[in-house]
């Protein structure tokens, strides 16, 4: 156990675990079942969510409940240019368009504080999604749309390579000059203002840049559900799932947030697939458990564990 | 040479007037105190200063330019750094972090993190706060809270100081200690502009007084003719202070 502890094996081990993840993963469709190729998708896309929507609502404190909006937004770039033009460029797209539909209401709406900004942007989701569906009965005729198909594996790796890129910039963020001033928003937006910080601009680039990879996401996801109608594309789920997979895990640590959104989506499948009649039930229990007893969410395990140890060796 | 200086500063907060055609200069190289009951509106005309608040009429100049209804990071970056009535520091990070803070923000001129580190350690040695770099600041005592403000402020390369009651609530050691620092601080060629309750400290330390009274300016003058001032003496001291001087 000693050498375990050692702080070199621990650094090792740090950098060595990452890249063996990734090795498996990168080759995971050369030995994989298709069914595992789609599960590890669907994770990969809740990773996205989750991290891209903490890059911002981690530190600022400024609850989100737009990640929807912008994952829907992608969702109908696919199924609007997906047969236009080429995969790549659908899913760039799908990004840009979000961060820049996240510019404009960030413009609107960072001045709102607390309680009315997450109030706001579950609204600012319901409207897109009810103007879509406005939009197309009224003008298109149809509700939903269909999305050209693309492999499997080619969603797999294009999920893969957009939750490396989502995890490099909210590390590097995290670590940035940036990041530091929306900490700052985060513990007292009026000091971290008066010592300097153009406070809705940090807050503003710093959600466009968070809602880019949502954009990315639901672009590359939307041709794998071939279908797609304004309650699949805007499902409120995806604003809260993010927030839920966050906390659960850890919501101050890039990992914590990876562990929360793996963990859950896992436990979704597990559940649905070997116990259909209490799926829902079931996922709710070990939900509000580990809220209530995690505080910290699943990285603060240990520590929690120790308090409950010290807690009853004290009585 | 007044470094700030005030035209006929107007606040209407609907129909209640915080700062009613108030002027004043604060010169450099001063320690210039605020004072006055409460709900007079020294904490209005601060952030009229800083910049929370856009005057309902009236002018700001600092150092010769006009910041009226500038944003408070703006006016920060021109040179005005504030402390806060009930302190607003960054709880969560560390002492160091909070200094870096301002350092790394507030200087009109970015400098490099090494750089801003080496100073920000610097400050906090000269505030008192030297060995505490890695407390988390929520930890810290409320004298230390206010100490850490100071220090967050002045990282800012700040001219002028804003500093909003850092006496209240200490113990008497503990002013005393907060009184030489201020001192300290002007040495170093800060202009120093305080609101303060604690009476034996600010006629101390202030070359010159400001009284405000339902947002008015009702005396201005030295320590000894604001202590003399029968006004003064009315709405605020009262008598036991009349009886003591």
């Amino acid at each position: 156990m000693r050498s375990a502890r050692s702080p070199f094996s621990i650094r090792s081990a740090r950098m060595v675990l990452p890249i063996l993840v990734l090795i498996l993963l990168g080759t995971a469709p050369l030995y994989a079942s298709l069914y595992t190729l789609i599960s590890l998708s669907n994770v990969f896309m809740y990773i996205v969510l989750t991290v891209s929507w903490a890059v911002f609502s981690g530190p600022s404190r400024y609850i989100s409940l737009a990640s929807a909006a912008f994952f829907g937004i992608g969702i109908y770039v696919s199924a609007i240019l997906g047969n236009v033009l080429p995969f790549p460029m659908v899913v760039f797209i799908g990004g840009l368009l979000s961060f820049l539909v996240a510019l404009f209401v960030g413009l609107s709406s960072l001045r709102l504080r607390g309680m009315y900004f997450t109030i706001f942007t579950f609204g600012l989701s319901e409207l897109i999604r009810h103007s879509v569906h406005w939009w197309e009965v009224n003008m298109t005729g149809t509700v939903g749309r269909w999305v050209v198909a693309v492999d499997q594996k080619i969603v797999y790796y294009a999920m893969l390579i957009i939750v490396m890129m989502t995890v490099f910039v909210a590390y590097t963020m995290s670590r940035s000059r940036l990041g530091f001033a929306l900490r700052g928003i985060g513990e007292s937006e009026d000091a971290a203002d008066h010592m300097g910080v153009n406070v809705n601009a940090v807050k503003i680039i710093t959600f466009a840049v968070s809602t880019f990879f949502m954009g990315t996401a639901g672009a590359v996801m939307a041709t794998r559900w071939t279908y797609i109608d304004p309650s699949i594309a805007f499902n409120p789920l995806f604003s809260f799932m993010p927030v839920l997979m966050a906390i659960f895990g850890g919501i101050a640590q890039i990992v914590g947030q990876i562990i929360g959104a793996t963990a859950l989506t896992v436990l979704a499948d597990l559940l649905l697939t070997k116990f259909p009649y209490y799926y829902m039930l079931s996922y709710g229990v070990i939900l509000v458990a580990v809220i209530l007893f995690l505080p910290g969410g699943l990285m603060a395990l240990q520590a929690t564990m120790k308090s409950w140890h010290e807690r009853s060796f004290v009585k | 040479m007044p470094i700030l200086e005030g035209k006929s500063v107007v606040k209407y907060f609907g129909g209640l007037v915080a700062a009613a055609y108030v002027d004043f200069h604060v010169d450099q190289g001063e320690i210039v105190g605020l004072i006055g009951p409460n709900g007079a509106g020294k904490t209005t005309l601060f952030d009229l200063i800083s910049g929370s608040l856009a005057p309902t009429s009236g002018s700001i100049e600092f150092k010769g330019e006009d910041i009226t209804g500038l944003k408070p990071h703006e006016i920060c970056r021109r040179g005005i750094a504030r402390t806060f009535q009930l302190v607003k520091l960054f709880g969560n990070m560390t002492v160091l972090e909070n200094v870096l803070f301002g350092s790394l923000f507030g200087e009109s001129i970015t400098s490099a993190r090494s750089a801003a580190e080496k100073a920000s350690s610097e400050l906090l040695e000269f505030v008192g706060l030297s060995g505490m770099n890695r407390v988390l600041a929520k930890e810290l005592s409320l004298a230390n809270q206010k100490r850490l403000e100071i220090a967050r402020a002045m990282a800012t390369k700040a001219e002028l100081l804003l500093l909003d009651e850092v006496m209240a609530g200490l113990n008497p050691a503990e002013v005393d200690k907060a009184v030489d620092l201020v001192k300290e601080i002007r040495h170093k060629g800060i202009t120093v502009f305080m609101i303060e309750h604690v009476m034996k400290a600010i006629m101390g330390i202030s070359d010159r007084i400001m009284v405000l009274h339902f947002g008015t300016k009702i005396a201005e003058g030295t320590p000894d003719e604001i202590a003399r001032d029968k006004k003064v003496i009315e709405v605020y001291l009262g008598l036991e202070a009349h009886a003591e001087s």
